[in-house]
């Protein structure tokens, strides 16, 4: 009863100050909304890296092996949790032996593990590309394509138009070749392409052209089948690196830590790979939320000051209030109400905004290419946005509400109706 | 032995020895200098006296809106000077009603939902039983056809009347009034009077009221003069 009497004395209140209440409500909802929205941008960017990045080069590379002098085995030991290897020294002092010496034993391995959902063999081998209008460096990745289509993305990079998956699988002299490079080139499907490894030069077809939409990607790697690489690179066994694929993309860094223990090679997650760009895209993120953040806080000051005066307005009610009973703690609770009321509206109608922002935004064209190519602005969904702003907006408008709350609860109605009637 | 016990139980405030400062340093002023004072259940009591001898300072204690520096206060027979804020604003919302000069209605609500405040606070009665009494109790004073006007659409004579009915809405023994008349003409004067204490008369309350009008002091069962904080 008490809180449904203090709620509508809140929400009667509220109109004494309508023009400022609206304004901090206004800011509240333009607070919520840009943070939402640029988390949704950022997150949407580094989300479209990420599913890029997992589509071309896999969620962990096993590439070269160790020299069997860097481990020490565990002898004897009790602890549960000890590993049955260690690594000597750290990880920059160990030796390796290039490459992966029996790419089907360690294959094999690899589906132990339960996370790993698919595991292709590259071998890889720079070569000189030769096309009728001109020449490049490029690098062929000899690949078992239903390997390979089960750790990429390589089945949907394949550019409309520009020959199909089917005609690379059924043709042995088949090549994939990057989009980039195919422009250099001047070459497309169905044209031919000598490829030069050392003084073994061979003629081949151009099956279709992909785009990753990595520009360090596609202007220089050319898919082709294992068989024909191994010929052309002549390397008869063995294998450059193994692609790994996850069911779970987040473990990766203790999958692969566990898989350099247990395989002796070096493993290299998708996070340890790209660290660079992924703390770029944090970094950003959480400048757009500090940036965007003070938005909130401007309106939390902005709200502070129309309480504060409303409390300065409103004394000869809080004395009558108080002279029939309300208690310190329902003259606050009136002013935390006040409070809570422009913090849901605001947070309802910041979320509105921010949801209907996104959705316009993830329809704007935009042309990027480098990173990542993407023809729209990349968003993501995620209710952590919400949640997040939520969260702020009532730290702010809350801290911003207790004060006059109290300053309120402190008032002497004997006081106050003594210098009102004077 | 009975008969005292019929008086005794006739007595809604009693205050003895009641002292009161008002100001810091200097400017310290003794306002009230050892009053006592008595209330009895169905008499209207007149306060009189010149501006500054200390009667609004005297309701002000009596209705606990204050503390006095030194005395004792009873509220039917609860010793309340020295209890805690929350128990002398229990006491407010249960024991005791104000009619001030200047009514303080809030002016965002409707003179019904003014008058069913302080029973929300009290909190005994359902939604509808607190609209049903406080449409009773603006009939009582001549507003029944106005019960969902707003505050700021009276005139100041209904103002006074809805503050009236505001006082009573949780049957209080005491009713403290504060120059009730002294923003309204000769008519509306008489007729603010005239329903206080007819209806606090009908239902056995004590009314204490601070007056600076003669005609309105005459008019109570007891008039009590006070001169420099204390009863002449």
């Amino acid at each position: 009863m008490a809180t449904s009497t203090n709620l509508r004395i809140a929400f009667r209140f509220l109109t004494a100050r309508k023009r400022s209440m609206l304004m901090s409500l206004a800011g509240i909802v333009f607070g919520i909304g840009f943070f939402i929205v640029t988390q949704a941008q950022t997150s949407g960017f580094e989300q479209f890296f990420i599913k890029t990045i997992l589509g071309t080069n896999g969620a962990i590379r096993i590439e070269d092996k160790f020299q069997d002098t860097q481990f020490i085995m565990v002898a004897g030991g009790h602890d549960k949790d000890a590993s049955k290897f260690q690594v000597a020294g750290d990880r920059s002092a160990r030796k390796y032996i290039e490459g992966v010496e029996d790419p089907a034993l360690l294959t094999e391995a690899l589906y132990k593990f339960r996370n790993v959902s698919g595991v292709s063999t590259v071998l890889e081998g720079g070569v000189v590309a030769d096309s009728s209008f001109k020449n490049d460096s490029a690098k062929v990745y000899g690949i078992i394509l239903n390997d390979h289509l089960a750790v990429s993305d390589l089945g949907s990079q394949i550019v409309r138009d520009a020959g199909t998956l089917e005609d690379f699988r059924t043709t042995p002299q088949g090549l994939l070749v990057g989009k980039v490079l195919a422009e250099r080139l001047q070459v497309k499907p169905g044209d031919s392409l000598i490829l030069q490894a050392g003084v073994e030069r061979r003629r081949y077809r151009v099956s279709a052209l992909y785009e990753t939409g990595v520009g360090d990607i596609d202007k220089v790697r050319i898919y082709m089948h294992l068989g024909e690489a191994r010929s052309l690179l002549k390397k008869t066994s063995g294998a450059s690196f193994l692609q790994v694929a996850l069911f779970d993309r987040d473990r990766a860094p203790e999958d692969a830590a566990q898989m350099e223990e247990v395989l002796r090679h070096g493993a290299k997650s998708w996070q340890e790979r790209e660290v660079s760009w992924l703390n770029a895209f944090k970094a950003l993120q959480i400048s757009a939320a500090l940036t965007v953040s003070t938005i909130i806080l401007i309106s939390g000051l902005g709200m502070f000051n129309t309480l504060a005066m409303l409390v300065i307005e409103k004394t000869k009610e809080i004395a009558i209030l108080r002279s029939m009973g309300y208690t310190r703690r329902d003259i606050s609770r009136i002013f935390l109400w006040l409070g809570a009321i422009v913090l849901v509206v605001g947070t309802v109608g910041g979320w509105a905004f921010g949801a209907a922002v996104t959705y316009g935004v993830s329809k704007w064209p935009i042309k990027i290419t480098g990173i990542f190519t993407a023809s729209t602005f990349q968003v993501y969904w995620a209710w952590s946005h919400y949640i997040v702003a939520t969260i702020s907006a009532t730290v702010v408008v809350m801290t911003a509400a207790v004060i006059p709350a109290r300053r309120a609860a402190r008032l002497e109605p004997g006081e106050i109706i003594r210098g009102t009637s004077q | 032995m009975s008969a005292m016990a019929q008086y005794d139980s006739k007595l809604a405030l009693r205050c003895e020895n009641l002292h009161r400062y008002l100001g810091e340093g200097e400017g310290r002023v003794h306002v009230l200098r050892g009053v006592s004072f008595e209330a009895r259940r169905g008499e209207v009591t007149a306060i009189v006296g010149p501006s500054g001898c200390g009667k609004s300072t005297l309701l002000y204690l009596l209705g606990l809106l204050d503390q006095p520096n030194d005395g004792s206060i009873w509220i039917s027979d609860q010793l309340m000077s020295n209890s805690s804020d929350s128990d002398r604003t229990a006491a407010r919302c249960e024991h005791i009603g104000f009619v001030f000069q200047f009514h303080f209605l809030m002016q965002e609500f409707s003179a019904l939902d003014n008058v069913m405040m302080p029973m929300r606070k009290l909190g005994r009665l359902s939604e509808e039983q607190m609209a049903e009494r406080a449409r009773l109790l603006l009939a009582d004073v001549g507003l029944g056809n106005k019960t969902h006007r707003l505050a700021t659409q009276l005139s100041g004579g209904e103002q006074q009347r809805v503050a009236v009915a505001r006082a009573l809405a949780n049957q209080p023994a005491i009713i403290l009034a504060d120059e009730p008349t002294g923003n309204l003409d000769v008519t509306n004067s008489g007729l603010v009077f005239d329903l206080l204490t007819k209806l606090a008369k009908e239902n056995g309350q004590a009314v204490v009221l601070v007056t600076h009008n003669p005609d309105i002091a005459t008019r109570c069962d007891v008039t009590k003069p006070m001169r420099d904080g204390l009863f002449v």
